[in-house]
C-alpha cells in the first residue's frame, strides 16, 4: 500500500496546522478591537509570509537540486513590479477620469490616456507608454505577466546555462550577473518602468479607496498564508516521491543520473522555472503590503540575504528555510523599525539600524561553522537520526570553488 | 549473432596524447566480452567513448539493427538507447535508500513530466523486489545506500544496471576490492546477465577473466592487440611482451 503525500511528510500537516493558527490568531487579534496589532504590523507579518514562499522555493532550487540561484529575488522583483504596473495604471486612471469629468467638455479616452502618462511618468520627464506597459489597463493580463515574464526569463536562462553544463559556483555567478543586469536596466529612466522611483502607491488598490487599510490588511495577510501553504504542498509533492528522488540524485551526482538515462538538464530547467513563477507570485503579493517597489529591491544583494536565510534555516527541509525566513523577516524589522534598543557603550553607541547587519552576517558564519545542517537539522535530534547523512558531500562551496588538486580527475 | 556495436576506427587524443588509436571492436548481441590492457592501454576512456562521456576525434560508432550513430547523442540519450554503465568506483546515490536506488534505474519514461505523474505501480514495486533478489539485497531495501558494504554497493550498481533493462552493459573492473566470495557472487551475476543481454567487462585481474570464460580483447596503447580465448591471447607472444611478461 502506497502511502498518500501527507502521510509521507508529516512536517506538511503541521506545517499547514501552524499557518492556519497563526493567521486566525492574528484576525482575531486585530478584529476585536483591543487594538493589540496595528495594521502596519499585520502588513509586516503579511509580507513576512510571502518571504517564507520564496525561501521554500529557494530551498526547493537550492537545497534539492543543488542550483545555487542569485536570481530568485529578481523573479520575485518581477512579479513585483508586474502587479505594480496595473496597481498604479489603474488607480492613476481613476483619479484622472474623476478630475477631467469636472471639465464643461467630457474628456475623450486619448485625454484620459495621455493624463495617465503624465501622472505615471512625469517623474521621469515624460508622458508616454513605453512597450512595457502594453497590458497595464488590464488585471487578467497583468496577472498572467506575473507568471510569464519571469517564467520565460527563467527558461531561457536556464535553457542557456544548464544546456552548456554550467554547475556549482560559476552557474551561482551567472544567475548573479542576470540579476544585477536586470536591476540596472530598471535604474535607468529609459526602461519605461520609473527608474530608480519605482512604482509606489501601491497600497492603495483601485476602486477600493472606501475599504480601511486593516481590513485589506487582513485579506492580504489570509492570501499570503493560502499562497504560502498551496506552495508548500506543491513543493512538498514535487521533492517527495521519484521526482524528488531524481533531483536530489541530480544534486549528489549529476553524472550518474545522465548514464542512468535522464535528461538532467530537463530536469534542472523544470526546477528553476518553476521556482522562478513561485517566486514571481509571492513578489506579487508582497509589494501590494510593502507599498513600494524600486530596482534596489533586485539587487543582488537581496537574492543573497535570501540564499543566507535558506542556508541558516537547514537547506533540504521545506520547513526550516520557512522557520528562519519568518524569523529574520521579523527581527529584521525589529531591529531597523526602531524595537531593540541602542546599546550605550560609553565612547560609542550601538545602534541597531546600522549594526543589525552584522549581527546577521555573524549569525551566518555561526551557523555555518557549527551547525552546518542549520536550524532546522535541530529536528533531526528528535527522529532517530540515519547513519548516513541526507546528502553526499559537505554543504560547503561546490567543489568548483577549490583548487583543483595536482593530476586529480575531475 | 548478429552485431550489436561495431566500433570502427575510433581515434581520440588528449594534448596530442593519442588514448584511443584506430581502434575497432565489435560486440554481438548476447555476448560477454572481457577487454583487458596494461594501466593507459585506453580501457575506460573506450567506454567513455562509446557512452558519450568523451567525443571521439574520428571514426564510427554504429548502434542495434538500425546502425544508429551513437557519436554525437548526448549520454542520456544513449543510456535510453539501451546502454548501461557501471563505473569503477561504486558510484550508487548513498543519500538515498536501496529500492529509491533501484526505482530511480527502472525502466520508465524518463522526462521530468511523465516522473512528476508517475505513480509507483504495483509492477515497479514487483520489478524492484525480483532485482533485489537477484543481488542478494532483499533485506536490505529501506536502508540507505551508503550504509551497504563495498561490496553490496557495487551489487546494487549492478542492479540497478539491470533495473535499466539495457541491451548492453559496460562494467568497469567489478571485482576490484572485493572479498573471494563476493567475487564469485559477482562472476554469477555477470554470467546470468550475459544470457540476455550483452556485457562487456573491464577487467584487471586475470584470475576473475578466466573465471568469466568467455572471449577476451586485449588493448594496448589504444588498439586491439589481440582477441580470441584467454589461452589463445595469453599465448600470443605480443600480448606476453607488452602485458604479461612484465
Amino acid at each position: 500500500m502506497k502511502p498518500g503525500l501527507l502521510a509521507r511528510n508529516p512536517s506538511v500537516l503541521w506545517f499547514l496546522a501552524v499557518l492556519a493558527v497563526f493567521a486566525l490568531l492574528v484576525t482575531v487579534l486585530s478584529q476585536v478591537g483591543l487594538g493589540l496589532i496595528s495594521t502596519s504590523f499585520i502588513k509586516v507579518l503579511g509580507k513576512t509570509l510571502c518571504l517564507m514562499l520564496v525561501a521554500v522555493a529557494m530551498d526547493v532550487v537550492w537545497g534539492y537540486c543543488g542550483i545555487l540561484s542569485l536570481g530568485h529575488m529578481a523573479f520575485f522583483g518581477i512579479g513585483g513590479y508586474a502587479i505594480g504596473q496595473w496597481l498604479m495604471y489603474a488607480r492613476t486612471e481613476i483619479i484622472v477620469a474623476g478630475s477631467l469629468a469636472a471639465a464643461p467638455i467630457p474628456p475623450t479616452p486619448q485625454e484620459i490616456a495621455e493624463g495617465i502618462g503624465t501622472q505615471i511618468f512625469g517623474v521621469v520627464g515624460s508622458s508616454d507608454f513605453p512597450m512595457v506597459w502594453s497590458f497595464a489597463h488590464s488585471l487578467p493580463l497583468q496577472l498572467l505577466m506575473v507568471v510569464l515574464v519571469p517564467g520565460l526569463l527563467a527558461l531561457v536562462f536556464g535553457w542557456l546555462a544548464f544546456r552548456s553544463r554550467v554547475t556549482g559556483v560559476y552557474l551561482s555567478i551567472l544567475t548573479q550577473a542576470m540579476t544585477l543586469a536586470l536591476s540596472l536596466w530598471l535604474f535607468q529612466n529609459d526602461s519605461g518602468l520609473r527608474g530608480n522611483n519605482g512604482l509606489s502607491g501601491l497600497q492603495n488598490l483601485p476602486g477600493l479607496d472606501h475599504v480601511s487599510q486593516d481590513l485589506i490588511a487582513i485579506v492580504f495577510l489570509w492570501a499570503a498564508a493560502l499562497a504560502l501553504a498551496l506552495g508548500y504542498v506543491l513543493f512538498a509533492w514535487v521533492t517527495s516521491g521519484k521526482m524528488g528522488s531524481v533531483i536530489r540524485a541530480i544534486r549528489d551526482d549529476e553524472a550518474r543520473v545522465r548514464f542512468l538515462g535522464y535528461g538532467v538538464e530537463g530536469y534542472k530547467l523544470f526546477v528553476f522555472t518553476l521556482t522562478a513563477v513561485i517566486a514571481a507570485l509571492a513578489g506579487a503579493l508582497y509589494y501590494p503590503q510593502a507599498g513600494i517597489i524600486n530596482p534596489a529591491e533586485l539587487a543582488p544583494i537581496a537574492s543573497i540575504y535570501l540564499a543566507v536565510w535558506v542556508a541558516i534555516g537547514g537547506r533540504g527541509r521545506l520547513y526550516g528555510a520557512a522557520i528562519w525566513a519568518a524569523f529574520v523577516s521579523l527581527l529584521s524589522s525589529w531591529f531597523t523599525g526602531g524595537g531593540a534598543p541602542p546599546i550605550n557603550l560609553g565612547v560609542y553607541t550601538i545602534l541597531w539600524t546600522d549594526w543589525w547587519l552584522v549581527l546577521l552576517g555573524l549569525t551566518f558564519v555561526a551557523v555555518t561553522l557549527f551547525f552546518p545542517k542549520g536550524i532546522g537539522g535541530l529536528f533531526d535530534l528528535i527522529p532517530p537520526r540515519h547513519l548516513v547523512p541526507d546528502r553526499v558531500g559537505d554543504f560547503g562551496p561546490g567543489t568548483g570553488a577549490r583548487r583543483r588538486e595536482e593530476g586529480a580527475e575531475e | 549473432m548478429s552485431t550489436l556495436l561495431e566500433v570502427s576506427g575510433v581515434s581520440v587524443s588528449f594534448d596530442g596524447f593519442r588514448a584511443i588509436n584506430n581502434l575497432s571492436l565489435s560486440i554481438a548481441d548476447r555476448e560477454l566480452r572481457a577487454v583487458i590492457g596494461p594501466n593507459g592501454a585506453g580501457k575506460t576512456t573506450f567506454m567513455d567513448i562509446i557512452t558519450g562521456k568523451t567525443r571521439a576525434d574520428s571514426g564510427t560508432v554504429t548502434w542495434g539493427e538500425r546502425s544508429i550513430s551513437l557519436l554525437g547523442l548526448r549520454e542520456s540519450a544513449i543510456a535510453q538507447q539501451g546502454i548501461g554503465r557501471k563505473f569503477q568506483r561504486p558510484t550508487v546515490f548513498e543519500a538515498q535508500s536501496v529500492a529509491e536506488n533501484l526505482h530511480l534505474a527502472l525502466k520508465n519514461p524518463r522526462g521530468p513530466f511523465a516522473v512528476l505523474r508517475g505513480r509507483r505501480s504495483n509492477d515497479d514495486t514487483a520489478r524492484v523486489a525480483a532485482i533485489a533478489d537477484e543481488i542478494g539485497l532483499s533485506d536490505q531495501l529501506p536502508r540507505r545506500a551508503g550504509e551497504l558494504s563495498h561490496g553490496q554497493k557495487q551489487w546494487l550498481e549492478i542492479g540497478m544496471l539491470l533495473a535499466q533493462e539495457p541491451r548492453l552493459l559496460l562494467v568497469d573492473e567489478p571485482a576490484a576490492g572485493m572479498t573471494p566470495q563476493e567475487r564469485e557472487h559477482t562472476t554469477d551475476l555477470l554470467k546470468r546477465a550475459a544470457e540476455t543481454r550483452a556485457v562487456v567487462v573491464v577487467e584487471h585481474d586475470m584470475e576473475f577473466v578466466r573465471r568469466l570464460n568467455c572471449k577476451v580483447t586485449v588493448l594496448h596503447e589504444g588498439r586491439v592487440l589481440a582477441e580470441g580465448s584467454l589461452d589463445h591471447v595469453t599465448a600470443n607472444q605480443e600480448v606476453i611482451d607488452v602485458y604479461l611478461g612484465r
